[in-house]
């Protein structure tokens, strides 16, 4: 289980890390969300991980640690809201340089 | 009494929200209100300074939830000081804005406000969860600001600060996710305490986890290698845009401020990174120098000069010495007023330049050329640090608490540096000139708007002694972290 956590974590950072280093908007901004997501899923696991346990003292023998739940569902609102603020930038800065080129022109045409 | 402390966060707030349902032709009704916020946040600083003077730390627990499991806003000498910074910065940007530059944009009074209800929640929350969605406040009100008014240059520059944010912003929740993982707290003062009692692999993750945080907080302060988004996203940005966000670097030296103050003052991770830190600064003094005398743009050399002022008080700061946080307190009073006039100005030269803008190369005479001469003199003056004004007070006081040969070298020959990229400005600026007349009417609201943060200067000077013991102050009490964990904890520490 914490492997299998672990890996997931780790391949959806990495895959956005490389997708953010790219030159292109679009691939930036995937690259931020899996970022995003990986983020999520590791805050999420730094309350430990346990199966089938609710979040409530008391009903349950060794309840999950609800902060984490709270943490999490406020970095996915204010993500997604980032996120979708960046897919309008990334269009307007197509609009605007006529290319979708993080630096607004490519290299190669440059030289 | 208590509930003043929660006001900087609410008005603004408010008083954004009521925008949002404002009518859009009626500007002027929509001035109003923005001015009617900011001037309000002045009183309602100085209450909460007169507050906090008394020594006494006031900590407003939100929903009457117990300090460590619900957020609190703590109020302390140097949230009171920054308070207080904003607001008197904030008046003066927003009144030039109302000026014209808030009808280039539809939401450009609500965004403001906003971005002052981010800027003063960071300072006042004493949790960490708490001071990242303050952050993000800040941030998203800044990423409209600074695309207020388009233009391609713009955009550019403001997709690489936000693209850079957004990874920031991941590397803050990581940074977040640790702490609690390591300590099981967010709550500021309860990670003091906490953090002090950690061994082994827990203390090696919460080492991680704490020099992810000076990333981050650097990145917010533009600190080397941090820095490349600042000049281009400052000289793009609107005028009184770029005047509020001087401010914006002073959050994250805060930040960097209080948690070195509250949690790494001593025990084991004591002076954590801090060594760096200090390299770090000195390197960004070094290079924002270079960047200065090599500006093509009158808003590019004050934006580096903004940079020059972040590696000045970050590399006093981490000494993590209260004889230092005094005079870098004082300093940093100085150069957020003074970097906000410098921005401002240059938009008034930039109207009276008709298409030379503020490029640095001849152009036409300009319409108030004595007027606007004398300002940009003193203006340089004060931000190069040569006496009689402000940056010169400051800038003696930083030299003698820090007594580092490196420091004196390059804050003197940063302050060299400054001098000659502001004296070619400025030559180029007002006698390189040919041709007709080509500016408008500069107006007065924007003439007065430039002048009020311009004469803090010679205010600062006046009042030196004063402001250097109510910084020296503030910095005492931030060195006693006891109060602090005493006041948030209760009897419960």
């Amino acid at each position: 289980m914490e492997l299998l956590v672990a890996l997931i974590i780790g391949v959806l950072v990495a895959t956005g890390v490389y997708l953010c280093l790219r030159a292109r908007t679009f691939s930036v901004v995937l690259g931020l969300t899996l970022l995003g997501y990986g983020v999520n899923v590791f805050l999420f696991s730094m309350g430990g991980l346990k199966i089938n346990q609710v979040a409530v003292v008391g009903a349950s023998a060794d309840p999950t640690d609800p902060l984490t739940q709270a943490l999490v569902l406020t970095a996915i609102v204010i993500g997604f809201a980032m996120t979708a603020f960046l897919v309008v930038l990334a269009l307007r800065s197509q609009g605007e340089q006529h290319s979708d080129h993080v630096d607004g022109q490519d290299g190669e045409q440059r030289s | 009494m208590t509930h003043w402390i929660i006001a900087p966060i609410l008005i603004p707030a408010l008083a954004g929200l009521l925008l949002l349902l404002e009518v859009r032709e009626r500007q002027r009704l929509r001035r109003v209100t923005g001015l009617l916020s900011c001037i309000a946040l002045i009183p309602v600083a100085l209450v909460l300074w007169q507050q906090a003077a008394q020594g006494d730390v006031g900590v407003y627990q939100l929903g009457n939830w117990q300090a460590p499991f619900g957020i609190v806003l703590v109020l302390d000498k140097l949230s009171a000081l920054m308070l207080l910074l904003t607001a008197v910065l904030a008046l003066p940007a927003l009144l030039y804005g109302c000026a014209g530059d808030d009808r280039r944009g539809p939401n450009f009074h609500s965004l403001f406000q906003f971005q002052l209800m981010g800027i003063n929640g960071a300072f006042l929350t004493g949790d960490l969860f708490n001071l990242f969605v303050f952050f993000e406040v800040l941030l998203i009100a800044s990423y409209g600001l600074a695309l207020h008014g388009r233009g391609p240059e713009r955009v550019k520059a403001g997709l690489h600060y936000v693209v850079l944010n957004l990874a920031g912003s991941a590397l803050f929740l990581i940074a977040l996710g640790l702490i609690y993982g390591t300590t099981g707290t967010l709550n500021m003062a309860d990670f003091a305490v906490k953090a002090q009692a950690l061994e082994g692999s827990d203390q090696i993750l919460l080492t991680v986890a704490v020099l992810l945080l000076w990333v981050v907080f650097g990145l917010k302060a533009a600190l080397f290698p941090l820095y490349f988004w600042l000049p281009a996203t400052y000289a793009n940005a609107t005028a009184p845009v770029a005047a509020l966000f001087a401010i914006m670097t002073k959050v994250g030296i805060y930040a960097i401020l209080r948690m070195q103050a509250l949690a790494f003052s001593d025990g084991p991770l004591a002076g954590l990174g801090s060594d760096l830190l200090w390299w770090l600064a000195l390197v960004t003094l070094g290079l924002a120098a270079i960047g200065a005398l090599a500006a093509q743009r009158l808003g590019g050399l004050v934006a580096y000069l903004v940079v020059m002022s972040v590696g000045t008080l970050v590399a006093a700061l981490s000494l993590g010495d209260p004889e230092t946080v005094g005079p870098a307190l004082y300093y940093l009073i100085h150069s957020t007023l003074i970097c906000g006039a410098l921005f401002l100005l240059c938009d008034l030269l930039r109207r009276s330049r008709g298409d030379s803008d503020d490029r640095l190369e001849s152009g036409p005479p300009l319409a108030h050329g004595n007027w606007l001469g004398a300002a940009f003199f003193a203006a340089a003056v004060a931000v190069v640090g040569l006496p009689p004004l402000s940056g010169f007070v400051g800038k003696v006081a930083l030299l003698q608490a820090v007594p580092s040969a490196p420091y004196w070298a390059l804050l003197l020959l940063g302050g060299l540096a400054g001098l000659m990229g502001l004296s070619r400005a400025g030559s180029t600026l007002f006698w390189r000139v040919h041709g007709e007349v080509v500016g408008k009417t500069l107006g007065k609201r924007r003439v007065f708007a430039m002048l009020a943060l311009l004469l803090m200067s010679p205010a600062l000077t006046l009042a030196a002694e004063p402001l250097l013991q109510l910084c020296a102050g503030v910095a005492d009490q931030l060195a006693d972290q006891t109060i602090y964990i005493r006041a948030v904890l209760g009897g419960a520490s």
